[in-house]
């Protein structure tokens, strides 16, 4: 200010040219965050992010891009995986085309937020639903897609067998995730002292740093392990221990205090596990068009309007099973075939596993 | 004809100036108040509370461990310890940083200034590879392409049976903290203000006489080592043990592969500018000067030091103080190589807690007091060495 005032006894005209530079700069911030951010302000069904994404024409959804079978990019550009088929079945679901997706690949430390700030529409990004993110975060998780635990991968050269045997030795682990806080857990449970946690914020940087043998293990979800191992040079080199040691239930989640948002997402999560549960698949959709069943003519939006009250199309289940598949294709096509993981807890519940919809009804 | 007295108000620069000012205030503290409006709007539509409490209070954990970490730190301790680990890592990283890129700054660039056409080029090579590629770039490189390409922990590189070197780190002897070590510790100290003085009398007796004095030049040398001798003797040495068993190096000092990474990536790089600002300090000092000094029948080391680098100061400081900075400021990129400075134990802590703005607002206010400092140190040290004239 004090510049400022020197030279304006100078040059009266050069704060004027700065004040009409800043009124169009304030005005448009003004804007902005009237339209897109202070939703709170108005009344929730006109200015949900639903209504702001249908306007937009398509999704942003943000994924974390360096994990196969849940979320990776390929040579050509191409993002493939669980976590990209949900974004995909949003996108159905919303548009009647999965392809109207636009994908943000998010560290672990931004995506929160990511969410809260609106940059993305949905976080599906491996991210484990907790009691503090649900409510300190301001996260609103719809249904666990993957149930998963948390696992510790060791080079066999290191002679390493069990939790124990990493005293004194170095684990590498990813920056701000609930695996960071699980290790320390566990290792104060289990009495294991001078361990040294190499933190990483980035999932490449931290398997370059294993592989270079910067640390002995390195701890995630174990299906990301079992994932990651698959690109390493020399996957037989690797054991994965027979140690669970969390629960990692991870799912889409949302921005809090957006209903009918969530609403969406969380339906549009259930129609993937209620297509499996009934035996549509994207290849026989077609022929359930003729289906007597009431359950079945329901979910595809032939009787009722269950996805009007909702704002999306009546057929919005059909459109999901027909571009993007059910549960089960889902989980076969990037999980169960390219990775050899088992299903597990991530069956229907017909099969003894913890996938429960609750009723299209 | 209009009294020259009486201007009118809009053509009045004293108003005028007031006026502008006065909207330009209300635009920004319009802007604040949008600003500060949408964020308590999204803080209540999120349903997240603004306060700094959970940093101290100790009945919340903070459950993550730190690796490297120069104070005892486990993961039951409350936040603000954290936060406390993260400064001292930043502040280690910060120091020698600053220290190690001033001394690499002043070699290279009177480098560039040598007669030496080999030196000179090599110099003007380092400068330009360096001040043109990014620093995250180069920090990468070194964590990636250097250390831990470094041989394993289960076949390190062992130097004189003491030192060892791994992609886990190195392994330097360290002195234990007892009152021997204390002792000599003290005298370290207090031998090099000696020095420090016998030194400042001999460059008055040059001045004064030309010459140099042998009995300060023998004091110098005793002195020296008497140095050496408390170095090795004196401070109690703990020698890393290698167990070959457990593949574990144990006692000494650790210096992990990130912390090197960032010491070396953020010296290298800042050192380049700052051997820039020595070289222009230098050539600012005019060629007259090095004339008079040589006519004087001075060498040129001593033309160096008595003539052109005094002058050089004045002009070097002011921007060897922004280099400063910058390499404080840079620091912060350590999350990429998995240094845990002050931002990345921040984040985390953002990340755990989803107290994002406060934490933001925490390590803001740390890099303001820290370049506050190391500026305010700087212009004491300008002020020194400026032309006083009574």
């Amino acid at each position: 200010m004090f510049n400022l005032s020197k030279l304006t006894t100078k040059l009266p005209s050069l704060i004027l040219t700065t004040s009409l530079l800043i009124l169009p700069l304030t005005a448009c911030n003004g804007g902005k965050t009237t339209n897109g951010n202070t939703t709170g302000e108005n009344s929730q069904t006109t200015n949900s992010r639903l209504e702001i994404v249908k306007q937009r024409g398509n999704l942003i959804c943000g994924v974390n891009g360096e994990v196969p079978g849940f979320s990776f990019v390929d040579e050509k550009g191409q993002y493939s995986g669980l976590d990209v088929d949900v974004c995909r079945a949003i996108a159905a679901a919303l548009f009647g085309d999965a392809t109207k997706v636009e994908y943000r690949k998010l560290s672990a430390q931004e995506r929160f937020s990511a969410v809260q700030s609106g940059e993305v529409d949905v976080l599906s990004r491996n991210t484990t639903w907790t009691l503090s993110r649900d409510t300190a975060n301001g996260m609103e998780f719809a249904p666990t897609v993957f149930y998963d635990g948390q696992g510790l991968m060791v080079t066999k050269a290191s002679g390493v067998s069990n939790i124990e045997g990493l005293a004194g030795k170095s684990i590498c682990v990813l920056a701000g995730t609930t695996t960071e806080q699980n290790l320390a857990d566990q290792m104060r449970k289990r009495g294991v002292k001078n361990y040294n946690p190499v933190v990483s914020d980035d999932v490449d940087t931290l398997y370059a740093a294993y592989q270079e043998g910067r640390c002995e293990g390195v701890t995630a979800d174990r299906s990301q392990l079992v994932a990651r191992r698959s690109i390493l040079p020399k996957p037989d080199d690797h054991v994965i221990l027979d140690v669970v040691l969390s629960k990692e239930p991870l799912g889409p989640a949302v921005k809090n205090g957006d209903s009918a948002w969530f609403d969406a997402v969380k339906w549009i999560t259930f129609a993937l596990f209620e297509g499996e549960e009934l035996g549509i698949t994207s290849q026989n959709v077609d022929k359930f068009e003729t289906s007597e069943d009431p359950n079945v003519r329901r979910f595809l939006g032939l009787d009722d309007k269950l996805g009007e009250g909702m704002g999306l199309p009546n057929n919005f289940a059909t459109s999901i099973i027909k571009q993007v598949g059910n549960y089960g294709e889902i989980y076969d096509r990037n999980i169960g075939k390219p990775l050899g993981l088992e299903r597990g807890p991530n069956k229907l519940w017909t099969d003894g596993g913890l996938l429960y919809s609750p009723p299209f009804r | 004809m209009m009294n020259p007295e009486k201007i009118p108000l809009w053509r009045n620069a004293k108003f005028i100036n007031i006026f502008l000012q006065g909207i330009l205030i209300i635009f920004l503290v319009l802007l604040l108040a949008i600003l500060t409006n949408n964020l308590s709007n999204n803080f209540q539509q999120l349903g997240l509370t603004f306060g700094f409490n959970f940093i101290l209070d100790p009945d919340l954990n903070s459950r993550f461990d730190i690796g490297d970490s120069p104070i005892p730190y486990q993961a039951t301790d409350p936040y603000s310890r954290a936060l406390l680990v993260g400064l001292l890592n930043s502040l280690r990283v910060m120091i020698s940083g600053i220290i190690l890129a001033f001394i690499l700054g002043v070699i290279i660039g009177l480098g560039r200034l040598s007669n030496n056409w080999l030196i000179r080029k090599i110099s003007t090579f380092y400068v330009e590879i360096i001040r043109n590629t990014p620093l995250l770039l180069q920090l990468f490189f070194w964590y990636s392409v250097v250390f831990l390409k470094l041989p394993k922990i289960d076949k390190p590189l062992i130097f004189f049976d003491s030192v060892f070197l791994s992609n886990q780190g190195l392994y330097l002897p360290w002195p234990m903290g007892n009152l021997q070590t204390f002792l000599a510790a003290l005298f370290l100290i207090i031998i090099p203000i000696f020095g420090v003085i016998i030194w400042k009398k001999n460059d008055q007796n040059i001045i004064q006489q030309g010459i140099n004095n042998k009995l300060y030049l023998i004091l110098l040398i005793i002195l020296i080592i008497l140095v050496i001798f408390l170095i090795i003797w004196g401070l109690d040495w703990q020698i890393p043990q290698y167990e070959r068993q457990l593949k574990t190096i144990q006692g000494g000092l650790t210096l992990s592969p990130e912390f090197a990474t960032l010491l070396v990536g953020l010296t290298v790089y800042t050192a380049a500018f700052i051997a820039e600002v020595i070289r222009a300090g230098i050539q600012s000092v005019s060629q007259g000067q090095w004339e008079a000094a040589k006519s004087l029948g001075l060498s040129s080391g001593l033309i160096m030091r008595f003539v052109i680098f005094p002058q050089a100061l004045r002009v070097i400081i002011p921007p060897l103080t922004s280099e400063f900075l910058n390499l404080a400021k840079n620091s912060s990129l350590g999350s990429a190589v998995a240094y845990r400075d002050i931002y990345a134990v921040a984040s985390t802590i953002s990340n755990q807690t989803g107290k994002s703005l406060e934490m933001l607002l925490i390590v803001m206010i740390t890099y303001l007091t820290i370049n506050l400092i190391i500026s305010t140190g700087m212009n004491w040290l300008n002020r020194l060495v400026q032309i006083k004239e009574n």
